[in-house]
């Protein structure tokens, strides 16, 4: 495994590579299961016993639980994956973005219709500090 | 012989095909939108095109973390709309073109690109989102659809070079193949948007530009673009265009731009929109 890699300079965002997907695959497969409508009511029905399926660590089993959707990515989460628990819980694609950057759902919209949070003071973490 | 006449460029974002679905398109959130669109819809009927080849990405739906191809091609002769979580998508079964499908297969990987072939396979918005844009909400489909799944969701993707090349490829497997047919290159996916974590909400209309001028203009050059220079300018999810590359590898080296459109937003997502004719 490689520790520095050519992007981690982006701020404000994880790449979903190799190294986080073996990471994040049980995580990841627990997030997809909610695709179905069976599992999502057992979900519901029992989360820990359901959880169990799925050998995550306990961090990410934490995170799940306290639904910290930016650790879930630090922890090898994939957003089209964990956007499928945002879902079980109601919160569409956008909301879940507003969620994750901090910003009220109204502010986050707001944004977008303003044309996006622009590119100029996002290329590198150096700019965010 | 089989010919390759024209190309389109266009996003799937979710969210387009929930307002079609809905009826919600005159809304003004939308409306400026979908205008754009009108005139496209107008072209693809006048063309009428015996098949759409798709080139598209699935959102964990037919693949999971357990598999991971490269390029998938489509080769069944139907394909479901699949459930995402929220039930299928109100849209038609896809007819596929079996027979046209195999013989790209057959073609491209002696050609050298190692597709995996598909015979089974469920497809998402990625696939039925532009479907929609280009015909609205028909009783069926007006006609079969080869498509090809990219990968573009686990880092990295198919560079955008080995996508444009691949392009050529299937061009290439197109001309030989004996049926009369009109063959319609779809790429999808982009533009610039970034849907993950603080920087969510990632627009880039300079660099969007730019990329629609390079693949009219200068096609070989906009597939050189980087992996990194997609993810820092395009946002993460952004280098889904690197599929676009497909649809432009296919065309000829020259192609007359029809028609191109581009809004902000839908959802999170900068949504572009080219056509393009050879010359």
């Amino acid at each position: 495994m490689r520790t520095k890699k050519e992007y981690d300079d982006i701020p404000g965002t994880y790449i979903f590579d190799a190294d986080m997907s073996r990471k994040g695959y049980h995580l990841n497969m627990f997030c997809i299961s909610l695709r179905k409508a069976e599992n999502r009511a057992a979900f519901k029905a029992d989360p820990a016993t359901y959880l169990d399926n799925y050998p995550m660590t306990k961090a990410q089993r934490d995170a799940v639980n306290a639904r910290q959707w930016n650790t879930l990515l630090k922890l090898g989460g994939n957003i089209y994956y964990t956007s499928k628990l945002a879902a079980f819980d109601g919160i569409n694609f956008q909301a879940l973005a507003g969620l994750m950057t901090g910003m009220t759902r109204d502010a986050y919209r707001q944004m977008m219709l303003d044309g996006g949070r622009p590119i100029e003071g996002n290329r590198s973490k150096k700019e965010w500090t | 012989m089989a010919r390759v006449d024209a190309g389109i460029g266009v996003s799937h974002v979710p969210a387009i095909g929930v307002a079609i679905d809905t009826g919600i398109t005159d809304d003004p959130y939308w409306q400026p939108l979908f205008a754009g669109f009108e005139l496209t819809r107008k072209w693809v009927r006048d063309y009428d095109p015996d098949v759409i080849f798709l080139v598209y990405n699935d959102h964990c739906t037919a693949f999971s973390a357990e598999m991971i191809p490269t390029f998938a091609l489509g080769c069944a002769a139907e394909f479901q709309p699949a459930d995402e979580g929220w039930g299928p998508r109100p849209v038609p079964v896809v007819r596929g073109h079996p027979e046209l499908a195999s013989h790209i297969a057959q073609s491209v990987i002696l050609d050298e690109f190692d597709l995996t072939i598909m015979n089974r396979m469920d497809v998402d918005h990625g696939l039925t989102v532009p479907l929609s844009v280009l015909f609205d909400q028909p009783e069926a489909w007006p006609c079969p659809v080869v498509p090809l799944c990219v990968n573009v969701v686990q880092y990295p993707p198919p560079t955008g070079n080995r996508c444009f090349n691949l392009g050529r490829a299937v061009r290439r497997a197109i001309d030989s193949y004996d049926e009369d047919i009109k063959v319609l290159m779809l790429g999808t996916g982009g533009m610039s948007h970034q849907l993950q974590a603080e920087r969510a909400g990632l627009i880039n209309p300079a660099f969007d530009k730019r990329f629609l001028d390079l693949l009219t203009e200068n096609p070989v050059k906009g597939a050189q673009i980087s992996h990194l220079e997609y993810l820092r300018e395009s946002g993460s999810e952004g280098i889904e265009l690197v599929m676009w590359h497909v649809m432009r590898g296919a065309l000829n080296d020259k192609v007359e731009e029809i028609h191109r459109h581009y809004h902000v937003p839908a959802s999170n997502t900068a949504v572009g929109h080219i056509i393009l004719e050879n010359r």
